[in-house]
């Protein structure tokens, strides 16, 4: 698919407008995941509104964010940087054996304690 | 008063006192939780892709289902409370995707995002009333001091949730009040845990929930609250010298219905 497809079906799957954005970085400044990420939540921004979708595509910033929504809440703008990386993820992880995470993984992940909603959210963030 | 209720899956397993003691304080103040027939999972976090409608269904279906009974429709777990609701504003505002959930269920009656949905929080505060709880209190933990501990899901985003003041919440504060004890106000109540990255880089969670933890204690806590069981694994697995207990216990242990449950 060619970066200007790529680029519509991730604006019109996460509903974000990009050039809203006005660069303050607040978004990367609140992420928890900041320091864990090659390319943070501002960037995100920047970069899909350039079209430049492959490294980002490519990129394990994808399983880096926790879907905490501070980007969301705090960006001033409303440009909501958290639905790109989630369009982004999916976009990758729906190629076909391109899952971040399988069953077989799981077990050596547990602990006695780990309750089941941690098991189905990463599921619901590394897999189709 | 009855309300449907969606529990969820870590609620009937690692997190079973969260939803026993649910029970026990709702019988006491005089609501009745109706378990949704046959839930399902609601998947623990929400996906804000607006072309996944899968995963969404499971939401769908035990909203559709209180929405029927014209029951407000509670949940005690923060993560099934986000999911849950985010699901049903996307019912409400997103024409298209409620379009393609509705031909895929196939039911006689459209589904257009008419429940209404409570966190049980919100229900103690909305629909019961926090000076009714305070009136049936009878053990009140006096001198208790309490920190909240809000992390991401109850509260955003805040456009959707509207449970309260995402930056500056009180809700669990005036619980906290309610049952008599003293709430601690701490910078980093709303701030994330880490979340599922537990399985995957467990060290940053235990940079995210440490952090946490001695925010709370430089306060002066005694004792962190929270109503998502993912929350207090991170906060007790990454070193909480302090309890950290599901609200519904306390809640419990003030209206004096505490008893020993069946782990
Ligand atoms: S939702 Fe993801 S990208 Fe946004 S602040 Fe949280 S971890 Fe960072
Ligand atoms: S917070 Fe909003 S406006 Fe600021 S850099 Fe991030 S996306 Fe852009």
């Amino acid at each position: 698919m060619n970066n200007q497809n790529l680029k519509e079906e991730i604006l019109r799957m996460s509903g974000v407008h990009p050039e809203k954005c006005m660069r303050c970085g607040k978004c990367s400044g609140t992420c928890p995941a900041y320091s864990e990420m090659e390319y943070h939540p501002h960037q995100f921004v920047s970069m899909v509104d350039n079209g430049e979708i492959e490294p980002l595509l490519n990129s394990e910033s994808l399983y880096k964010c926790l879907s905490c929504f501070a980007c969301i809440e705090r960006c001033p703008r409303g440009v909501e940087p958290a639905k790109l990386v989630e369009a982004i993820r999916l976009i990758a992880i729906r190629r076909q054996g391109a899952n971040h995470m399988t069953a077989n993984d799981v077990p050596a992940l547990l602990d006695a304690d780990i309750p089941q909603q941690a098991i189905v959210s990463a599921f619901r963030k590394y897999s189709k | 008063m009855k309300v449907s209720y969606f529990p969820g899956c870590t609620l009937k397993n690692k997190a079973k006192d969260l939803d026993a003691y649910a029970y026990k304080s709702a019988a006491a103040l005089g609501v009745t939780l109706e378990e949704i027939e046959n839930w399902q999972c609601c998947g623990g976090v929400f996906t804000t892709a607006r072309d996944e409608v899968a995963t969404k269904l499971s939401s769908v279906r035990a909203l559709k289902e209180a929405a029927d009974k014209d029951q407000p429709l509670i949940t005690v777990c923060s993560a099934c409370h986000n999911v849950i609701k985010q699901t049903n504003h996307a019912m409400q505002t997103d024409k298209e995707f409620a379009n393609k959930v509705n031909r895929y269920m196939a039911c006689e009656k459209s589904y257009a995002g008419e429940a209404q949905v409570y966190h049980y929080l919100e229900m103690l505060r909305d629909l019961v009333g926090f000076d009714t709880i305070k009136a049936k209190v009878t053990n009140a933990l006096k001198g208790k001091k309490i920190a909240a501990y809000y992390g991401c899901l109850l509260l955003r985003p805040n456009r959707v949730m509207q449970m309260d003041d995402p930056e500056n919440p009180t809700i669990m504060e005036d619980f906290i009040k309610a049952i008599g004890a003293t709430p601690v106000v701490y910078a980093k109540r709303n701030e994330c845990c880490g979340a599922y990255i537990a399985m995957e880089s467990p060290a940053l969670a235990e940079k995210s929930s440490n952090a946490i933890v001695q925010n709370a204690k430089a306060a002066g806590a005694e004792m962190i609250i929270t109503a998502c069981p993912l929350c207090r694994y991170n906060l007790i697995k990454n070193g909480a010298d302090i309890p950290v207990v599901y609200f519904t216990e306390l809640l419990a242990e003030a209206l004096g219905v505490k008893e020993d449950t069946n782990e």
